[in-house]
């Protein structure tokens, strides 16, 4: 009777190790391929880059000089940094694009890191908690919206509104679509640093309450600051999904690559423009190889932002910890 | 115990789908294999002027070939010459004509040289808001707009604002087209907001009361083409004006496809030259490319000889 027992016992043991041994091996190739593609599709964006520094024939069309240098003639700066890739004299100055990309990032972040963090703070220290059962999947939603979706909004609706109500000359123009890629950016804002904020220990707040703090008080002072690492790991997220962005900017920034500092200007962003230009470029060209630039160029940017946020980040959490103890 | 069978589930699982998959796939290529040489889509591209134009030849000539598949793309000329030098598509529709350097690099990868052939006539409109009191351009003045030396309506004889421009994106012919005729070649000003497609600009200048585009003249709804004199009187855009020449900014639409092409695509060029396909051209707001009764033999219309190594040879493939 014993021996069956610890026979079954074996049994099952052996079935568990190799249950164990299969499942670790399953997980660890499973993490081992989205590495791998990741590096390919790297490997392959900056393969189709480096004709830019290598190929004279296309270097004589594009190369890091003619993108961030040597403007054309003109009067203003929208004459001398001039993104025109297929006319007689190709002009491929990456500024006025950067600066659209920057200007639609900035207009997306300054609307939608406020309001994420507000309505985070609101549904996590102020609201009733059925309330927040029900704000949380609501916002949650919206970043289950298609871009598509969010563009053709900010292009038929908002587009209309905001030059009716502000007159603006351009009906597609920075603030357009900045506001539109901003409803994107909550979400995403609002989701993390809801998390962090939830994560607050409660003995933060009672401690709090207990020196005679106000909701206000203790939501302002302690709770958003202990929560500082996530919250600004959210902007940092928000900041990438920014930059990335494409289908909302193509559809609402008006597609004009102006070096303009002005808001009220259309803007066309890095990610755009490959969009709307990748699939009429003769593979292997200059315009071909200047488009996979701009891709390593996107790369480059959020790769930076992500290690620079995640460092920032590591260091509040060190001090946080370092506080705490 | 539970575990055991739940493995022994799962494997049979995994089985079953696999030898689903494998049979799917044998069965697949046994049933096609032989009349896959025949029986391919022929794959169109290009334009995004002429999409509608294809898909609707495309539409009547399957009914006349049963069997036969088309398939209609837009994405701009250029996208469809790119597709034509790459070798993804089988035929490239184009409302530009095809650079030299272009036929040069489709002629190597393709193997022959690029046959050339007209479709239609297009007329190249310039539109505005119909809000807008301006009812004619020089093609100075739309050059001056267009580059950017001229800001405001008042200079060109409408109310004081500022003028919106809309364009396409580079990919589009109706962009090259615009630029080589009415620009000079010169540079369209930063200013411009390119747009997918010439429905959206129409749209975009539908709202936009100080708004300015332009596009081919079957797209034009909710806004005003406006008459444009090139030397003397301005004309405005219709089918008579562009047939004969008046209307100054008149354009052909091509069909580009290499001379070694299959049969599939050769007959279905030849076909679309035929007063049957010729009338299908009219009624989506084209102009057809003779006047009287359509090109009536496909050699009539084959090659617009706009230069470079092409042969007439639309009509070599019988």
């Amino acid at each position: 009777m014993k021996r069956r027992h610890e026979e079954a016992f074996g049994r099952r043991e052996r079935w568990r190790l190799r249950q164990n041994a299969a499942m670790t091996g399953l997980f660890s190739v499973a993490g081992w391929v989205a590495i791998v593609f990741i590096f390919l599709i790297f490997v392959f964006t900056f393969k189709e880059t480096i004709p830019i520094f290598t190929d004279p024939e296309v270097k004589k069309e594009a190369n890091i000089g003619k993108f961030f240098g040597e403007p054309a003639d003109g009067p203003t700066l929208m004459d001398r940094y001039v993104w025109q890739p297929t006319s007689e004299v190709p002009k491929v100055s990456l500024w006025p694009i950067i600066l659209g990309t920057l200007k639609a990032t900035v207009v997306g972040l300054l609307f939608a890191c406020p309001i994420g963090v507000a309505a985070a703070l609101f549904s996590s220290e102020f609201a009733p908690p059925k309330l927040r059962e029900v704000i949380k999947p609501v916002i949650e939603l919206l970043a289950g919206i298609p871009s598509v979706v969010m563009g053709f909004f900010a292009l038929i609706v908002l587009a209309t509104w905001l030059q009716h109500t502000f007159g603006f000359t351009y009906r597609l123009n920075a603030i357009n679509a900045g506001l539109a890629l901003g409803f994107a950016l909550v979400p995403i804002v609002y989701t993390i640093s809801e998390d962090g904020l939830s994560a607050v220990p409660r003995s933060y707040r009672e401690a709090s309450y207990a020196l005679g703090a106000t909701r206000f008080q203790t939501a302002w002072t302690v709770v958003l600051p202990a929560a500082a690492p996530a919250v600004f790991a959210s902007f940092v997220l928000a900041f990438g999904r920014a930059i990335g962005e494409t289908m909302i900017l193509l559809m609402a920034g008006g597609n004009a690559a102006i070096t303009s500092f002005s808001l009220l200007d259309p803007l066309r962003t890095l990610s755009a423009t490959i969009a709307a230009e990748m699939g009429e470029v003769v593979v292997g060209g200059a315009h071909y190889s200047a488009l996979f630039f701009m891709g390593t160029l996107l790369f480059v940017i959020t790769f930076i932002s992500n290690t620079f946020g995640q460092w920032v980040i590591n260091g509040m959490q060190r001090r946080m910890q370092g506080s705490a103890s | 115990m539970k575990l055991a069978a739940r493995i022994v589930s799962t494997l049979t699982l995994i089985f079953a789908l696999a030898a689903c998959g494998g049979r799917e796939a044998t069965t697949s290529t046994d049933g096609t294999a032989p009349a896959a040489a025949d029986r391919k889509p022929l794959t169109i591209k290009g334009s995004d002027t002429m999409v509608i134009l294809g898909q609707r030849l495309a539409e009547e000539y399957m009914v006349k070939n049963p069997g036969m598949v088309v398939q209609v793309n837009g994405g701009g000329s250029g996208t469809g010459i790119a597709a034509l030098i790459n070798g993804t598509v089988d035929l490239a529709q184009s409302s530009r004509p095809m650079k030299d350097d272009e036929k040069q690099k489709a002629a190597q990868s393709r193997g022959s040289a690029v046959v050339e052939q007209a479709v239609a006539l297009d007329g190249l409109a310039v539109f505005v808001n119909t809000a807008n009191p301006v009812q004619h351009l020089s093609m100075a003045q739309v050059k001056d707009i267009f580059q950017g030396k001229v800001t405001n309506w008042k200079e060109v004889g409408g109310p004081d604002a500022v003028i919106v421009l809309y364009g396409r994106e580079n990919s589009s012919g109706t962009y090259d087209y615009f630029r080589e005729h009415v620009l000079e070649k010169g540079d369209f000003s930063p200013r411009v907001q390119t747009l997918q497609g010439t429905a959206a600009v129409i749209n975009a200048v539908g709202h936009d009361k100080n708004g300015i585009g332009y596009g081919g003249i079957a797209y034009a709804k909710d806004v005003r083409p406006l008459a444009i004199s090139a030397s003397g009187a301005p004309v405005a855009p219709s089918e008579a004006t562009v047939a004969d020449g008046t209307y100054p900014l008149s354009r052909k639409l091509f069909f580009y496809f290499p001379q070694n092409a299959p049969e599939r695509v050769t007959k279905f060029a030849q076909w679309s030259l035929t007063p049957e396909a010729q009338a299908l051209v009219t009624k989506v707001g084209y102009f057809p490319l003779n006047t009287t009764g359509g090109a009536t033999t496909s050699t009539a219309a084959a090659t617009d000889t706009t230069g470079s190594a092409m042969a007439g040879a639309a009509t070599t493939a019988k």
